[in-house]
């Protein structure tokens, strides 16, 4: 099960993923504004249902993903109830894992979406009406657990403990960094100075800065700070701010929220 | 959650239980000869691990246990190993059964917590099964029955993906949150911390498949490398000699899931009672599970209508204990926590005349083997079973 706030520029929902499908809320969760119950088709029920990847783009969009590699896109209305399900994008084979819409500005022709799943394969969208896939970049072996976007680069953590960087316009590797050693489950961008977050089973939470070499347009990415939060397997990872100077982390047995700052 | 959990979870508890049982037995047994009338010997012993390993990889109950199905409740489960425990002439109290079940169960959540990769619990699924193989290495016919399980977990999941293998990781990582019972063996060994919760440690071989973290690579637009950097943190990893082995015979590397007992470390564990966590479990174990019925009743059938062989000449069955003295356990049965009992249904046959018409009409419906001469006993175990919901 997953919970993400989705910010539209109209308003702000409270989206829930589980076995049985998908559900929003009202922001303060009051009232439940939509649910969307997944079909179990005539799959063997070795194959888990499950929905898992929240993200909101496109302005009035929310995208889900699913255990069958489709991607739902929904539809939101300002307000109300009146969602609806707008697309079903059919581009990957394997369980969804996680989708991330664009959080800078996107270059000219770059997408401003992208989906990943179980093999690593990541799919590359612009957003609209109509969504748009732009690329595709196949997987590798490992699962691609996690992902960002951030001004055309796309960073995507795997469960091998690597962290590679694409650019969204051509699909092209810019970076690898073998920056864990157990499956990262989080990642997250701070979008106001590029800094990236990553957080795995080895215990460790890493600080990084994502940043564009003006003379060569090379994606470049540095290594800022690292964290090890001791005897615990690290689930999740979050910036608390929107320069990413305060993160929040989550770890398997842990029942506290543990909160970094600034000495 | 993945419905493919169960028959690794039933598995590596099973192991680890026969580890326990084997330790303990050994501790306990005197040279044949010298034997009293109600002392183990050797022969006893091997007779109770034939029995339980004959009963743990039966058939049908394997058939039953791959289909694609959600976990038992822990509820459930703890009394499919209670039977199990029974299957022979070996008799435990509540008290012993209780820590044999928790030791299990913290080896088997450290086994997964430690798994280096998600696909490393099939390695460790087979250290199990190498060592059940290994105390069964005389009977042949029992052999084919575990290398015949052996050959259905490499058909069912040697082909699985690692998303799915993480999948069912987490749906066993959840199916033992909050456990947090001290165990001495673990922490002599500093591998668990005097709160409950295990070390993880930041050294050693990464994972197959895995670079050693600290190098950054960047590339150009055309993927040429054109800068090169290094990062440290306190982590101190190494790269891996070789992948363990996933076929029916190797090395499988991995020491996670090899028999960490022998004869001359006692086990104990101590109850932490105090962390409000344990508090909110209990009440999850307490409210009522409308699926057990069915879990129980199916399992009930299939245990309690297996052919174990009973001992001929009226042996009412050795006690085992898994403390070092009868003092020992009849004070950990006393000061047991409340919160950690795991309120396992007792098994008692039942005599009021009012109830058997009742229960004969529940047997009646029932899918059991013809009720042979002396198998009564074993009839109203499952009445009382079911009757005990």
């Amino acid at each position: 099960s997953q919970a993400a706030w989705c910010e539209l520029p109209s308003r702000v929902l409270l989206v829930l993923t589980s076995q049985r499908g998908v559900q929003m809320y009202e922001s303060d969760g009051s009232t439940m504004v939509f649910w969307h119950a997944l079909d179990v088709p005539e799959l063997p029920a070795a194959h888990s249902v499950f929905a898992r990847g929240i993200a909101a783009a496109g302005g009035h969009f929310i995208c889900v993903g699913t255990s069958f590699g489709a991607v739902l896109v929904f539809d939101i209305p300002p307000k109300g109830t009146n969602v609806t399900l707008s697309e079903v994008l059919e581009q990957h084979r394997d369980p969804i894992t996680d989708i991330a819409a664009e959080q800078g500005q996107a270059p000219e022709g770059a997408g401003d979406l992208v989906t990943a799943d179980d093999s690593g394969t990541l799919c590359l969208w612009s957003t609209g009406e109509e969504f748009t896939l732009l690329g595709k970049i196949p997987g590798s072996g490992s699962t691609c657990s996690s992902v960002a976007l951030w001004n055309g680069i796309v960073a995507a953590g795997y469960g091998n403990g690597q962290i590679r960087l694409w650019e969204a316009g051509s699909g092209r590797i810019r970076a690898q960094v073998s920056a864990h050693a157990r499956w990262i489950y989080a990642l997250d961008l701070a979008p106001l100075t590029g800094k990236l977050l990553s957080g795995a089973e080895d215990s460790f939470v890493h600080v990084w800065k994502l940043g564009r070499n003006p003379d060569t347009d090379d994606i470049e990415i540095q290594h800022c700070h690292a964290e090890c939060v001791t005897d615990t397997q690290v689930c999740g990872a979050r910036f608390c701010d929107p320069a990413g100077d305060t993160f929040a982390v989550t770890g398997y047995d842990l029942s506290e929220i543990l909160c970094y700052g600034a000495a | 959650m993945s419905a493919r959990t169960l028959p690794l979870l039933f598995l590596n508890l099973g192991g680890e239980m026969l580890y326990i049982l084997d330790q303990r037995l050994r501790a306990q047994s005197i040279p044949g000869e010298k034997a009293r009338k109600d002392e183990w010997t050797d022969v006893d012993r091997k007779r109770v691990m034939n029995d339980i390993i004959t009963t743990m990889f039966n058939r049908k109950f394997m058939e039953e246990l791959f289909k694609p199905q959600d976990l038992y409740s822990k509820k459930a489960l703890r009394t499919v190993y209670d039977r199990l425990a029974h299957a022979s002439i070996m008799r435990l109290n509540q008290a012993s059964m209780d820590k044999l079940y928790d030791l299990m169960t913290m080896a088997f959540k450290y086994q997964v917590l430690l798994c280096p990769r998600p696909r490393d619990i099939l390695l460790v699924t087979f250290n199990h099964l190498d060592a059940i193989k290994d105390f069964i290495s005389d009977s042949p016919g029992i052999l084919n029955q575990v290398d015949e399980t052996f050959r259905r977990l490499i058909e069912t999941y040697n082909c699985l993906s690692d998303g799915e293998f993480q999948l069912i990781r987490q749906t066993l990582l959840i199916f033992f949150q909050d456990m947090h019972i001290r165990v001495s063996i673990f922490l002599k060994d500093k591998v668990q911390n005097s709160n409950g919760r295990f070390v993880l440690p930041i050294s050693g071989p990464v994972p197959w498949g895995t670079e050693v973290p600290g190098t950054i690579r960047i590339f150009n637009h055309k993927g040429v490398e054109v800068k090169r950097a290094e990062f440290t943190t306190a982590g101190n990893y190494i790269t891996p000699q070789r992948e363990g082995s996933f076929e029916l015979y190797g090395d499988r590397v991995l020491k996670l899931g090899t028999n960490m007992y022998s004869v001359t470390r006692p086990v104990e564990t101590h109850m932490s009672a105090s962390s409000k966590n344990l508090a909110s479990q209990a009440k999850e174990n307490i409210a009522p599970n409308p699926l057990a019925k069915e879990e129980l009743n199916f399992l009930a059938r299939l245990l309690g209508g297996l052919d174990i062989q009973k001992p001929a000449g009226g042996e009412t069955g050795f006690r085992l204990n898994l403390f070092t003295t009868d003092e020992e356990e009849e004070h950990a049965a006393q000061t047991r926590p409340e919160e950690l009992s795991y309120k396992v249904i007792n098994i008692e046959a039942t005599q009021e005349p009012g109830r058997r018409a009742e229960l004969s009409r529940i047997l009646g419906e029932l899918d059991v083997a013809e009720p042979r001469p002396g198998s009564a006993e074993k009839g109203e175990d499952l009445l009382a079973l079911m009757d005990g919901l």
